[in-house]
């Protein structure tokens, strides 16, 4: 029982924090518009930067700054905020679509970063040992996993609560306002690159802090944790769960995780040892046609973007605005 | 130094057959399609499929180490390729164009990309792959510069093809209506070309050129399901720097990237060769965003 209840803790700490990075991507695409390739770059970026700085020392590697976790999260958010600068300096003048290929590149090059750059990232080993914040006050682990769930629920809370007041902002209109229309926004005096801009950096930011929390979470940090099939996860969480919509996004990770577990569980227990690996593929298909299907037939997800009727429209003008924006949906 | 650039020039070659396709999807159809790279995996392996189904035997040709049965296999593969890419558009592609906002495309490709390569993997299993055990020995050509038989064959090959592409695209109707299509749609329609015609042939083409790539890198380096979504990122990189939807621009650009990586290797480590196109792209990009030989519908 006690097994279970633990199981779950981990389950919905992993869910928390992955919530964190759909929210990110929630910003960049469901709000922007702006097709980021490389989820899981900007994910290892934050989780890197914050072990190599709050990491202990060791004379084999560069990093072990030693910093408190705090700061160590703090420096790992700054790092993939300015990762996600250099991409969208590069490209936001540009095609939409290089914006996509150019996070694919970095999310391959951070890969390769992690695999060779042994003695700043440990390599294939990875870095171990860093710490877990708070860990000290606790003595039984089973209590501090709950402890760390509460704390990651908190940080999701926070980015859920700054995001739903950013996007109901004037910033968030103009940020849907070019989304829908770049042309009409530019002409009422708004810089699109600049916001689009913004809005990149910010969602790479709030990756690069579910980077951090997770470095907390598992206390060693590894290539095998940033595989790309996670990009591939958290577009299908975010896109199943409906894009432009906070509360979507965190739906869609609490089904698309529970349904890779529970695909990763099944295949475990009754597929032969033999051939795991295929089995394997048959779970990543899963999440690709998850993907497919959804875009073809319920593009607007489970949740969908709710349909903004203009808080200066008169009372006699709203149902028809409703009645236009229903037959639209 | 001279070994590194001809194996620069081997890689290149097969960037460049694959870059073909990719700058014709993003210049006509106007979506970055993460797809394309998978069609040289699928390609790749439907040959190796059809060699293991007959239990063809390798039966080399004179001093490289495959012969008919593989180039056969190749036919069927390419014909299997095109299939896979047309049945996609109409199944997906196609109820998407138009309707939605074309990053959708993007997207689409993207969860397109993960089905097909894990597909392959169900099917033929994850390990890595040969289509012979035969070893081939290097012929030295000049002082410290050797090379296999079969890498020439695939350079000459390949050069043959570009031409016959390039021909195609500046002297047929058909090549005029995509190159029309490529620089404006609307007008292009309105002069009464087909549309549906002109995409149905893009797919037609891209398929055709990314399962020979895929095959002639299966040839000089091996197959693994895995072997596309590595290349995927050289072929944008050429796409772009070579100016997107400029066919002649994408097999420079592939030229380019292959000997500025395997260059690379002369100065930095191994293992962040795989960087070297993403480096070289995002400076391009910077610099000179419709690419170094500016393309029909690069840049803005």
């Amino acid at each position: 029982m006690v097994g279970i209840a633990l199981y779950i803790v981990f389950f919905l700490t992993v869910v928390s924090i992955y919530a964190i990075i759909v929210m990110g991507l929630n910003l960049q695409w469901g709000y922007t518009g702006l097709f980021n390739a490389g989820v899981v770059g900007f994910f290892a970026i934050g989780a890197y930067g914050t072990a190599i700085l709050s990491g202990p020392d060791n004379v084999r590697l560069i990093g072990g700054f030693e910093l408190p976790y705090f700061i160590g999260v703090i420096g790992g958010i700054l790092i993939a905020a300015a990762a996600g600068l250099i991409v969208a300096l590069a490209t936001l003048k540009l095609r939409e679509e290089y914006l996509a290929i150019a996070t694919f590149g970095i999310s391959i090059s951070i890969q390769l970063v992690a695999l060779n750059f042994a003695s700043l990232t440990g390599g294939a080993n990875g870095l171990v040992g860093l710490p877990r914040p708070f860990y000290q006050f606790f003595t039984e682990p089973s209590v501090y996993s709950v402890f760390f769930l509460c704390l990651v629920l908190v940080f999701a809370a926070v980015v859920y609560v700054a995001l739903e007041r950013a996007v109901r902002s004037p910033w968030g209109r103009v940020l849907r306002a070019i989304r829908e229309d770049v042309t009409a926004a530019r002409s009422l005096g708004k810089n699109p690159t600049m916001i689009r801009l913004q809005s990149f950096v910010l969602g790479s930011a709030i990756m690069g802090l579910a980077g951090g929390l997770y470095v907390g979470f598992i206390g060693f940090v590894s290539p095998i944790d940033f595989l790309p099939i996670l990009t591939f996860q958290i577009w299908a969480m975010l896109i199943v769960g409906g894009s432009g919509n906070n509360r979507g996004a965190v739906l869609g990770c609490l089904i698309v995780w529970g349904l890779w577990t529970a695909s990763g569980y099944v295949i475990s227990n009754l597929v032969p040892p033999g051939f795991q690996s295929r089995a394997g593929a048959l779970q990543a298909m899963l999440i690709g046609s998850v993907i497919v299907l959804t875009l073809l037939f319920r593009p607007r997800g489970l949740i969908g973007e709710e349909d903004v009727i203009s808080t200066h429209a008169g009372a006699s003008a709203t149902p028809a605005l409703q009645a236009d924006a229903a037959e639209k949906g | 130094m001279p070994q590194a650039l001809a194996d620069g020039l081997l890689t290149g070659a097969i960037y460049a057959l694959g870059a073909i396709g990719l700058t014709l999807t993003m210049g006509i159809l106007r979506f970055a399609n993460f797809a394309h790279a998978e069609m040289m995996t699928w390609g790749a392996y439907m040959a190796l499929g059809v060699l293991t189904v007959f239990s063809l035997p390798s039966a080399p040709l004179g001093p490289l180490t495959f012969g008919w049965p593989l180039i056969g296999a190749t036919v069927i593969a390419i014909l299997l390729t095109i299939g896979l890419a047309l049945l996609i558009d109409k199944l997906i592609f196609a109820r998407l164009r138009g309707r939605v906002n074309h990053l959708t495309l993007v997207f689409a490709s993207f969860g397109v990309a993960l089905l097909v390569r894990n597909l392959i993997s169900l099917i033929f299993g994850g390990e890595a792959t040969y289509y012979t055990n035969t070893l081939q020995m290097a012929i030295r050509i000049a002082p410290g510069l050797r090379v296999m038989p079969d890498q020439v064959f695939i350079f000459c090959l390949s050069i043959v093809l570009v031409i016959a592409i390039h021909l195609f695209l500046q002297k047929t109707r058909l090549g005029l209506a995509m190159r029309a299509v490529s620089e404006s749609p609307t007008l292009a329609e309105i002069n009464g070309i087909s549309l549906s015609r002109v995409v149905k042939w893009v797919w037609i083409i891209g398929g055709a050129l990314a399962a020979i790539a895929g095959v002639l890198y299966g040839v000089s380096v091996q197959l693994r399901p895995e072997f596309g979504f590595q290349l995927l990122l050289p072929l944008f990189a050429a796409a772009i720097i070579g100016g997107v939807g400029n066919v002649v621009g994408a097999v420079l650009g592939g030229f380019f990237i292959g000997i500025v990586e395997s260059m690379s290797v002369l100065v930095i480590p191994a293992g962040y060769k795989l960087a070297m196109p993403f480096i070289v792209m995002l400076l391009v990009l910077y610099v000179r965003p419709t690419g170094l030989f500016s393309g029909t519908s690069g840049g803005k």
